[in-house]
C-alpha cells in the first residue's frame, strides 16, 4: 500500500483505500489473483451521523455474508455492528468483485474489507489526534468514539470528524489489523442483518422491484436443446388484450403490463421446430462423457504406478457415476431492465453482477460504463447464477418496447437453461499392501472436474488425469449447459474417493476409521474425523456391520470436514432414510459461528438430494424434469438429526464456509448403506429403484 | 373483468380482474404485495402459500373467483417490522431462513398449523409442512421456530 486518499461525498466521507490485491492471497499460493481496485473505490463512508456504510460487490444469496462482511468492518472500526449499513451487488457503487461464489467472501474479500475497515480507523486517529493535540499512541477507539485512554472525556467521534471535511493523505505501510484475542464482533454469532425484511415479505428480490410503465415478457422458448425454430406465428396473441409481441433476432417474446397474461399470451405463440439429431439420453450419457471427453490433464503425479502396483497386495478398481444435478434455486432467474439515455440499469438475481454487467455490455453493443447491475437479495444461487443470460433478454426487449422489462423465468425454463453439475464418471484403481497401507492411487476422471480429485491420504504412488469439467467444458462434451454446482466436481470425486477407501478398508479388515486414520497423516483432517466419530460415538466394527454407519472426509479450499451418518434402509421398497448426521468442520476462524453452522445444515440438507433422489431426466436433448413432482429435491421429512462442531482455529485465516460440507454427503450415505446391508451403490444417487436393484442382485 | 371483493389482511378489497387469473399475480401486481412468492406455478413448492379464511392455499393456483367473498391473509398480514408475529420472531431467533424466498410461505404455512393445532408434535409440524419446499436446508430450524411457539414461548397467534 503506497497511498490512501478520502475524498469528500455527500454528506460523509468517503474512504477509498488503496488496496493490493495480493495481500489478499498471502500465504494461498493457489488463489487466483483477483484485482480489487487499487484507487478510488469506496468501501466504506462514514456519515455525519455516524453510520457506517459499507459497499461490498458481493451479493446476499442466504448465505449470511450479509451479516458476517458487516461484522468484520466493525470489528476493525471499533463500531458497534449496529452501527454498519451495507450496500451489495451495485457495479455503480460498489468496487469490483468476480463473484459470490466458490465460498470466497469471508477467505478472499473479507481480509480487503478488513484492510480498508483498519485503514480507516487509523487516519480517522490521526485526524483525532491532531484536532484533540494528543498524540497518536494516546488515543483508544471504542464505539465509533476516539478517546484520551487516560481521559475518556477527551473525546471525538468519527461522526464528527468525518463530517464536512475533504482529506487526502498519503501514508505508507499497511495499516495494523486487529489480533484475533481481541476480538468482541467477529468469532461472536450474529443475528442475521436481513432477518426482519425476510420475514415480514418486505425484502425485495429482483421480481418485487417495481418500475412505472413497465412490461413482463414471457418468451417462446424451444422444446429441446437441439431443436431449431422454422416458422413461427404471432397473430393469436390478439387474443389476449394489450398484449404484444416482440421479435428481436432470436428472442420472440409477448409482453404485458400482467405477468400471467404475457405468458397466457406467449401461450398462443405458433410455432414449428426442426429437431437435430441428439441421441443422448440418461441410459447412455456416461459412455459418452468418457468417450467424448477433451484431452486429459494429469493433476496429480506422485511415484509411479507401475510401483504401486508392484507394492500392493491387493488391487480394487472400481467405476462411479452420476448424472446431471439441476440447481433449483427457489427463485428462479429473474431481471427487471430500464434504459434512460443510453444508459441501462438491469436488476438481476445473479451471483456476479460485474460480470453480468460485462456480458451485457457485449451482447448489447454498449460501453461497460453505460451498464448499471443491481443485485437485491438474491434466491438461492448454488452456483447456477453466475452468468444471467435472463438479463440480456430483458435488456434486449426493454430496449426494443422502450419500456422497462421483466424476464422472469417459469420453473420449466429454469430446469431447461440450468447449468447442471456435470454427469461424470470416476475409474479408480487403488491398491493396499500387506499392513492395509494405500500404496497406489490411478484415477480418471471423466466430466467433472478436478476439484477432489487429489486423494488426501498419504499414498507414495499416485496419478490423477482429469478429462474434462465443468468449467469451460469442450464443445460437444455434455448436450446442455453445465456449470459450477455448490463445491464444482466435490462432490463427485468425493463420493468416488470415500466409497473407494471403505471398499479397501473392508478387504483390509479394519474398521472404515481406522483404516483412515492409519492412511492420514494431516493432522487437521485426523482432528476433523476424530472430533465427528468422538460425538457420533463410532464404534469400531469392520463394514458391513449391519448398523448403517459411514464415515467420509474431504477438503475443500482450506476447509476440512468430516462427517458421520446413519441410515435405516427399508429394504422392502430400497427407501434410505438417513437418521443421524454429524459433520465436524475446521475452517480457520469463524467470524460468525451460527451462520457457519447453519451453512453446514444447508449443506447436508442439500447433500441429501444429490445423494438419494436428484438426477435430470433427459432425452434428444429434451429435459423432461419441468417442476418439483418429478424432479425431487429434499424435504422436511428427509431431514436426519444433524449434529455440527466447528473446530476452533482462531489462528488460522477464515477458510470456505458455503461449500464444504456438501462434499461428504454422497460418500456417507453410500458408505452408510453399504454398512447397513453390504452392497455398494457405485452411481448416485442412490434412489430407491436402485437401491432395490442392487439388494435383489446380491439375493 | 368482474369486480371481486373480498377481505384482505383485515381490510375490505375490491378489484377488477378477469375472474379466472390466479391470486398470486393480482397480489403481486394490481395490489403491490410482493412478499407472496412464486416459486413453482403449479402449487408444488409452497413459496405462494396464503390463508383463505383459516386453510393454507397455493395463490399460484387460486383463481380469483375462488377467493369473492373470502378472507385472504398475505405475510404481509401477518405481522410488521414493529409488532412481529411470535412466529415471526421465532424464525428470527432460530434463524430459520437462508436466502429468505420460500420463508412466506413457510410461515403462512406454520401459521395456518398453529390456527388448527396449537400445540403440534415434531411429526405433526413435519407432515403438515413437508410439501413446503426449502432449498437452502432450513428445514430444522423451522421445525424448532414452530415448536418454540407452539410451546407457549410467545403468544398464540
Amino acid at each position: 500500500m503506497k497511498r490512501r486518499d478520502f475524498l469528500k461525498l455527500g454528506t460523509g466521507i468517503v474512504i477509498a483505500c488503496r488496496v493490493d490485491p495480493l495481500w489478499a492471497f498471502h500465504g494461498r499460493g493457489q488463489m487466483p489473483r483477483l484485482d480489487y481496485p487499487t484507487d478510488f473505490n469506496a468501501y466504506l463512508r462514514i456519515g455525519g451521523d455516524g453510520r457506517v456504510t459499507c459497499f461490498v460487490g458481493k451479493i446476499e444469496m442466504g448465505q449470511g455474508n450479509m451479516t458476517s462482511l458487516s461484522q468484520l468492518v466493525a470489528e476493525e472500526l471499533n463500531v458497534p455492528l449496529g452501527a454498519i449499513d451495507i450496500v451489495m451487488g451495485d457495479t455503480d457503487l460498489c468496487p469490483w468483485d468476480l463473484g459470490t461464489f466458490g465460498s470466497m467472501s469471508l477467505p478472499v474479500f473479507g481480509p480487503v474489507l478488513r484492510r480498508a475497515a483498519a485503514e480507516a480507523r487509523e487516519v480517522l486517529r490521526e485526524l483525532a489526534s491532531e484536532r484533540l493535540q494528543i498524540p497518536l499512541d494516546s488515543l483508544v477507539v471504542k464505539d465509533g468514539t476516539i478517546h484520551d485512554a487516560q481521559h475518556p472525556d477527551r473525546a471525538i467521534t468519527y461522526a464528527s470528524l468525518a463530517a464536512g471535511q475533504v482529506i487526502t493523505r498519503h501514508v505508507s505501510g499497511p495499516p495494523p489489523l486487529k489480533d484475533a484475542s481481541t476480538f468482541t464482533i467477529v468469532g461472536q454469532s450474529a443475528p442475521r442483518r436481513d432477518g426482519i425484511s425476510k420475514v415480514t415479505g418486505t425484502a425485495i428480490y429482483t421480481g418485487d422491484v417495481r418500475l412505472p410503465g413497465m412490461l413482463y415478457a414471457k418468451l417462446l422458448r424451444p422444446p429441446a436443446h437441439d431443436a431449431t425454430r422454422i416458422r413461427i406465428d404471432t397473430t393469436a396473441v390478439g387474443n389476449v388484450k394489450d398484449a404484444i409481441v416482440i421479435r428481436d433476432g432470436d428472442v420472440v417474446a409477448a409482453l404485458h403490463e400482467r405477468p400471467d397474461e404475457a405468458a397466457k399470451a406467449a401461450a398462443l405463440i405458433g410455432a414449428e421446430f426442426a429437431f437435430g439429431a441428439a441421441a443422448l439420453d440418461n441410459a447412455n450419457i456416461f459412455e459418452h462423457v468418457v468417450n467424448a471427453a477433451p484431452a486429459g490433464q494429469q493433476v496429480v503425479s506422485t511415484g509411479t504406478v507401475e510401483q504401486g502396483e508392484h507394492l500392493a497386495s491387493a488391487v480394487f478398481e472400481q467405476t462411479y457415476v452420476n448424472g446431471y444435478v439441476a440447481h433449483a434455486p427457489m427463485e428462479t432467474h429473474t431481471a427487471l431492465a430500464q434504459w434512460e439515455n443510453g444508459k441501462v440499469t438491469i436488476w438481476a438475481s445473479t451471483q456476479a453482477p460485474f460480470m453480468v454487467k460485462n456480458q451485457i455490455a457485449t451482447a448489447l453493443g454498449v460501453p461497460p460504463d453505460r451498464v448499471r447491475i443491481i443485485t437485491p437479495f438474491v434466491g438461492g444461487g448454488f452456483g447456477g447464477k453466475t452468468m444471467a443470460p435472463q438479463a440480456i433478454e430483458a435488456a434486449r426487449l426493454a430496449k426494443a418496447t422502450g419500456r422497462p422489462v421483466q424476464v422472469a423465468w417459469d420453473r420449466a425454463e429454469e430446469f431447461f437453461y440450468d447449468t447442471f453439475r456435470p454427469a461424470a464418471v470416476v475409474k479408480l484403481k487403488s491398491g493396499i499392501d500387506g499392513a492395509g497401507h494405500i500404496v497406489l492411487w490411478n484415477g480418471d476422471v471423466y466430466g467433472a472436474g478436478d476439484g477432489g480429485a487429489e486423494p488426501v491420504y498419504d499414498i507414495p504412488h499416485q496419478r490423477v488425469v482429469v478429462h474434462g469439467g465443468w468449467q469451460n467444458p469442450a464443445p460437444g462434451h455434455h448436450p446442455f449447459g453445465v456449470g459450477a454446482w455448490r463445491a464444482p466436481a466435490f462432490n463427485s470425486n468425493t463420493f468416488a474417493r470415500e466409497l473407494q477407501i471403505d471398499l479397501m478398508a473392508s478387504h483390509a479388515g479394519l474398521d472404515p476409521l481406522t483404516f483412515r486414520l492409519n492412511n492420514l497423516s494431516d493432522q487437521r483432517m485426523r482432528r476433523v474425523l476424530q472430533t465427528a466419530a468422538d460425538r457420533f460415538g463410532w464404534r469400531p466394527l469392520k463394514a458391513p456391520s449391519g448398523r448403517g454407519v459411514g464415515v467420509a472426509c474431504g477438503v475443500y479450499s482450506h476447509t476440512y470436514v468430516a462427517t458421520v451418518a446413519e441410515v435405516a434402509l427399508d429394504s422392502s421398497t430400497g427407501h434410505v432414510q438417513v437418521t443421524r448426521v454429524v459433520c465436524a468442520q475446521d475452517m480457520g476462524l469463524v467470524v460468525n459461528p451460527e451462520g457457519a453452522r447453519m451453512q453446514i445444515e444447508g449443506c447436508i440438507t442439500m447433500g441429501l438430494g444429490y445423494a438419494l433422489s436428484e438426477e435430470i431426466q433427459f432425452s434428444h436433448g429434451e429435459i423432461a424434469d419441468r417442476n418439483f413432482d418429478t424432479y425431487q429435491i429434499p424435504r422436511f421429512s428427509w431431514l436426519p438429526k444433524i449434529e455440527t462442531i466447528l473446530i476452533d482455529s482462531p489462528a488460522l485465516p477464515p477458510s470456505a464456509g458455503g461449500e464444504p460440507a456438501i462434499i461428504c454427503m454422497g460418500a456417507v450415505i453410500g458408505n452408510a448403506l453399504h454398512d447397513a446391508v453390504g452392497v455398494r451403490l457405485l452411481q448416485l444417487p442412490m434412489t430407491p429403484a436402485r437401491v432395490k436393484a442392487a439388494l435383489d442382485r446380491r439375493s | 373483468m368482474r369486480a371481486i371483493a373480498f377481505t384482505l389482511n383485515g381490510q375490505p378489497q375490491r378489484v377488477s380482474v378477469d375472474e379466472d387469473r390466479r391470486l398470486l399475480w393480482v397480489l403481486r401486481t394490481e395490489l403491490g404485495l410482493t412478499g407472496t412468492k412464486f416459486g413453482c406455478g403449479r402449487a408444488l413448492c409452497g413459496a405462494c402459500t396464503v390463508l383463505v379464511n383459516a386453510e393454507p392455499m397455493r395463490s399460484c393456483q387460486l383463481p380469483m373467483s375462488a377467493v369473492a367473498g373470502q378472507s385472504v391473509r398475505t405475510i404481509e398480514g401477518l405481522g410488521q417490522a414493529d409488532r412481529l408475529h411470535p412466529l415471526q420472531r421465532a424464525f428470527i431467533d432460530r434463524a430459520a431462513f437462508q436466502c429468505g424466498f420460500c420463508t412466506p410461505g413457510m410461515l403462512m404455512a406454520a401459521y395456518a398449523l398453529l390456527l388448527k393445532t396449537p400445540n403440534p408434535s415434531a411429526t405433526e409440524i413435519i407432515d403438515s409442512m413437508d410439501r413446503n419446499l426449502c432449498r437452502c436446508g432450513a428445514h430444522t430450524r423451522i421445525v424448532a421456530a414452530i415448536q418454540s411457539v407452539a410451546r407457549g414461548q410467545g403468544e398464540r397467534p
